[in-house]
């Protein structure tokens, strides 16, 4: 198994990559969901000055693909005087993706509250903020929930971009590794393997805990 | 604004021809392995879970290096064109057909039972009951997913396919203005996939309007 051997040889040399790929979703999601959560309430807001420039981000977020606008931030934001090392502009980018589809989710969450629990909120005198903290929300976040984390999953996917601004995670350690040994096979079906794993434990870790909820 | 456009149109294309090789190969691919995947035999049900599982599970970019790089210079050599269009399509072939199952599990049961009471052959029920009615059910998620696939055709440029995305990095390196070229490249992946929308929606009428009758 001369394959298997090639595994074990580079799976020591890979985890340093793995690790700043999972920093790298982490730190996307930590700064791209509230970013989400602030653009679906701007979204509809009744304000213009607001809701266009919110529009206009979430549908360039969502109509341009990940790597142009990684490549904005990494090779555009210099235009302005404003140049960002490759994991910053890679967190900065994939960020800006995250915000932009992640809004539509919590969107989506807003508008499953009833209508009936906002009335019962106005009708018991809350104010705006109020009915929004106690009520809206908690409502809400049980349905954003799983659509979110199937969202995380597809970004430690996505995290893959960040190769070409050549950020060194997983996959430029395998490329680097594979240019070095020629075993371009064996290199990249090893990082293939570490982006398989680590999304199909996550995605059966969800449906074990989904099924666990729905028992009474 | 007009010279970056029409630098980036040169790579237009490329774009298209990647995303439309790349979406027939995953519709014909697809095929097979959801009715595989709908299989009443464990032998043929299984494998074809785990290839779709698999495929969605690694990144694209991944894919096009094992492809590309992996295969390419180990089995065959392959141009970059030949690397993206078997790369994307075999992603594609993973999610279209999760798209053709969920079509073909739509429609209701009734059909095949009065299939069968008809007497009607395997084939003919497939072809004049289930699949005509399926069509209406996958043709809304499979242009999302077109579009998707036209979008995620940029990481093509990274193994050297001169797309749009290729000839703005190409821009960018040669005159440090990144900003209003990419914004440009979004701008025009956008436009691109409006298209891709429309007839959607057109042969979406149209098959509607076949069902009914």
């Amino acid at each position: 198994m001369d394959f298997l051997r090639q595994w074990q040889q580079f799976f020591p040399q890979f985890l340093p990559g793995l690790w700043v790929t999972l920093k790298l979703t982490v730190a996307s999601l930590v700064l791209g969901f509230p970013l989400g959560a602030a653009l679906a309430v701007a979204v509809s807001s009744t304000r213009r000055v607001i809701r266009w420039p919110s529009i206009v981000l979430v549908e360039l977020g969502r109509g341009a693909p990940g790597l142009i606008v990684l490549y904005l931030v990494y090779y555009g934001l210099p235009q302005v005087g404003l140049t960002l090392p490759n994991f910053l502009a890679a967190t900065v980018a994939l960020a800006i993706t995250t915000g932009a589809y992640s809004s539509e989710i919590f969107r989506a969450g807003l508008l499953a509250v009833p209508v009936g629990q906002r009335e019962a909120s106005r009708a018991l005198g809350l104010k705006p903020f109020k009915e929004f903290r106690l009520v809206v929300l908690p409502q809400a976040l049980k349905f954003v929930i799983p659509p979110l984390i199937g969202f995380a999953i597809i970004l430690y996917q996505g995290t893959s971009l960040a190769f070409a601004i050549s950020t060194p995670e997983l996959l430029s350690r395998a490329y680097n590794a594979a240019s070095i040994t020629f075993q371009f096979t064996a290199a990249l079906t090893l990082a293939g393997a570490m982006y398989a794993v680590i999304s199909l434990l996550a995605i059966a870790l969800v449906r074990t805990g989904s099924r666990r909820d729905e028992r009474p | 604004m007009a010279r970056i456009l029409s630098i980036l149109a040169a790579g237009i294309g490329q774009t298209v021809a990647i995303t439309a090789a790349a979406f027939v190969l995953g519709a014909v691919a697809g095929f097979p392995l959801a009715l595989m995947r709908r299989s009443p035999y464990r032998v043929l049900r299984m494998p074809a879970a785990a290839v779709i599982e698999i495929l969605r599970s690694i990144p694209p970019i991944v894919w096009l290096f094992i492809v590309y790089y992996g295969i390419g210079s180990d089995v065959v050599k392959l141009s970059t064109f030949q690397g993206a269009v078997i790369g994307l399509g075999l992603i594609a072939a993973a999610y279209l057909a999760e798209i053709y199952r969920a079509g073909i599990d739509a429609v209701a049961r009734g059909q095949w039972e009065a299939a069968k009471a008809l007497a009607l052959p395997r084939r003919a029920t497939y072809q004049r009951v289930i699949l005509p009615q399926a069509l209406t059910v996958v043709t809304p998620p499979a242009a999302t997913y077109a579009i998707g696939l036209l979008k995620d055709s940029a990481i093509a440029s990274v193994i050297g396919a001169t797309d749009i995305t290729f000839r703005a990095v190409q821009e960018t390196q040669a005159n440090l203005h990144g900003l209003s070229v990419f914004a440009v490249a979004g701008l025009l992946y956008i436009a691109l996939s409006v298209p891709i929308a429309a007839v959607a929606r057109y042969t979406d009428r149209i098959l509607a309007q076949k069902v009914a009758k």
